[in-house]
């Protein structure tokens, strides 16, 4: 399929992805926003252009994995597959609805394009080390894409993960850190502690850094310097703001997961398609 | 009916030699096959899988809920996992993982759980799995199979091999009691007659099974005629198989080397209240934790012998209207 690289090109579909999640959301009354909003660079850049897919195909053998550990920030992986065609854009008005195929946690026997089912958190973490192993054990080129919470990363089987697959050598794994400073709870650093994820990964034997997670320019040389190190795993850690571009997401503390009232939501959908015309300007 | 050997003696084979040999077979013969450890490649004898298999076999080191999430994983790839630790690691300490990243995610892997019950011996209380299979038995959909000598673990790991789904083998390591002739074929899902009675059946399976054996030759010396089924599956349990011994026999003695609350005594129970019920006594792990010891000693310490069967059995004989 044709790549894009063109950053002002990718802005649209990051804003895209955003105004399309968030009505979503809309759809639903509420929604795990804050979560959802902070990946939204990362999903562009790679669905954008960085990884080998087929739409049309979603079982294509050799297409690069991507396996979303966060679970719950499902929604705007949803709006990414649709607007990549991999169903109609329509049917993410039916997110959480019964007999839906878009379960507020990503599911790979429900929605085209979804390559694993995650929700209780770590566990995608060791999923996504089990297909790039299985690649390296296949001879097969396929890269594997994993994007893990901050919050998440509380949990012991990231760590288990970590040291599998710097052992491994598994360089055709990208493991990206959702730096977005809080948890369910509150605040990561009063709940679990001071983050230092690029240390913590460097520590386990990884190629880590850290970039601004919604800069898209940033996000792709990111991701050029990774691959050019070989016989590691990779770490880029997102540094993030929870629930970036939804105003409501960003008036709000506690903003994991919000239940909208209704002109609070409008408004921040209002405000995201301002944001979209404007990189759309910028593109013509 | 099964035919079994004419005498029970200890086997100079352990089970996990039939592990080793199986696991390499299919992986010579099948390159999706891997096989993942948790660091106890050496008691079951597969270290050697390693330099013959470098990308398949695979230590994960002391990591379970990693280990199962990467079977996961490439199973989703479409390789052909198996995953061996000591049944508690293999059960309890990786039961969300088993769960969420396997069974809800309709992925693909045989979980191997070595050590059953009193087996683990001088492990002790701490290594001593007495709740493995209703870890599995409370998952949708998984399987839950113990295997009881070598010749049934060979023709299990046949079957399992192509099986989709969740899959879980209880067996105990060492070397047991040679029940069934080599060659003897099993199909999971179906328990096996051995012996064939009219006053109680003895439903059992893994160590138990030998015990079933001797307490229906104990019964005979009595005048009391048993049947004896070897219900190695418990999940999908045979209940077609149990509901017509209940039927022939009036009365059932269950026996398993696990907690009898949430294990195959209940499943039994269970079905013959909903068939055609008759009186069910349970020998099994009496909601106890395990503790350290001979096997011979915890054997005598948890009442897994055949002379508990045989009282239990009089007991249900007793109980019948």
């Amino acid at each position: 399929m044709k790549k894009t690289a063109d950053p002002k090109a990718l802005r649209v579909f990051a804003e895209e992805i955003r105004v399309a999640t968030l009505e979503e959301f809309d759809a639903l009354g509420l929604g795990h926003v804050g979560g959802a909003m902070s990946i939204v660079e990362t999903l562009a850049v790679l669905y954008g252009g960085e990884m080998n897919i087929d739409p049309k195909n979603p079982q294509w053998e050799d297409r690069d994995r991507f396996v979303l550990s966060k679970g719950h920030a499902g929604p705007s992986v949803y709006a990414t597959l649709a607007l990549k065609g991999y169903f109609p854009v329509e049917q993410l008005a039916t997110l959480n609805r019964p007999h839906t195929d878009l379960p507020s946690h990503t599911d790979r026997n429900h929605t085209p394009g979804i390559d694993m089912t995650t929700g209780s958190l770590g566990q995608g973490a060791s999923t996504a080390a089990g297909l790039a192993m299985a690649a390296k054990a296949m001879h097969k080129d396929y890269r594997t894409f994993l994007i893990v919470g901050d919050g998440e990363s509380n949990e012991g089987q990231v760590w288990e993960m970590a040291q599998f697959a710097a052992h491994q050598k598994l360089d055709n794994l990208v493991l990206f850190v959702d730096w977005n400073k809080k948890q369910l709870d509150g605040m990561l650093e009063d709940i679990s502690g001071d983050a230092n994820f690029e240390q913590k990964f460097a520590a386990f034997g990884w190629d880590a850094q850290t970039v601004n997670g919604h800069d898209i320019p940033a996000i792709q040389a990111a991701l050029a310097r990774a691959f050019a190190v070989k016989g590691k795993p990779h770490c880029i850690v997102l540094d993030t703001i929870k629930g970036h571009g939804c105003d409501i997401a960003e008036r709000t503390a506690d903003n994991h997961s919000i239940t909208f009232k209704k002109e609070d939501i409008l408004h921040s959908i209002e405000l995201a398609k301002d944001v979209l015309a404007k990189a759309k300007a910028e593109v013509e | 009916m099964y035919k079994i050997l004419d005498e029970l003696n200890k086997d100079k084979r352990a089970i996990r030699d039939i592990v080793r040999d199986k696991l390499m077979e299919q992986m010579q013969a099948d390159e999706r096959v891997c096989y993942l450890d948790a660091d106890l490649m050496n008691c079951i004898g597969t270290r050697k899988l390693v330099p013959m298999f470098p990308d398949r076999a695979i230590n994960c080191g002391i990591a379970e809920a990693n280990m199962v999430g990467v079977a996961a994983g490439m199973s989703a790839a479409g390789m052909i996992p198996y995953c061996h630790s000591f049944g508690i690691f293999a059960s309890r300490r990786v039961m969300d993982q088993v769960f969420m990243s396997v069974a809800y995610a309709k992925l693909n892997v045989r979980v191997l759980g070595s050590d059953a019950g009193v087996t683990a011996a001088l492990n002790g209380g701490t290594h001593m799995p007495f709740e493995d299979m209703a870890v599995y038995l409370a998952i949708p959909q998984a399987v839950a199979i113990e295997a009881c000598d070598c010749a049934q673990m060979a023709s299990i790991m046949d079957q399992v091999k192509d099986m989709q789904g969740l899959i879980y083998i209880r067996f105990m390591r060492k070397n047991p009691v040679a029940v069934y002739p080599d060659g003897t074929e099993f199909k999971v899902g179906r328990g096996c007659v051995l012996r064939d009675g009219d006053d109680v059946t003895l439903i059992s399976s893994g160590i138990m099974v030998a015990e079933a054996i001797k307490a229906a030759d104990l019964l005979a010396a009595e005048g009391i005629s048993a049947r004896v089924v070897d219900m190695f599956t418990w999940k999908p349990i045979d209940a077609q198989l149990i509901e017509e011994s209940a039927r022939k026999t009036g009365a059932i003695v269950t026996a398993e080397n696990h907690n009898f609350l949430s294990g195959l005594g209940v499943q039994v129970a269970n079905t013959v209240s909903e068939t055609y019920p008759v009186p069910v006594r349970r020998v099994g792990i009496a909601d106890e934790f395990g503790e350290v010891g001979p096997e011979d000693y915890l054997r005598e310490r948890f009442d897994l012998t055949a002379a508990h069967i045989v009282r239990e059995a009089k007991k249900a004989i007793s109980m019948k209207r």
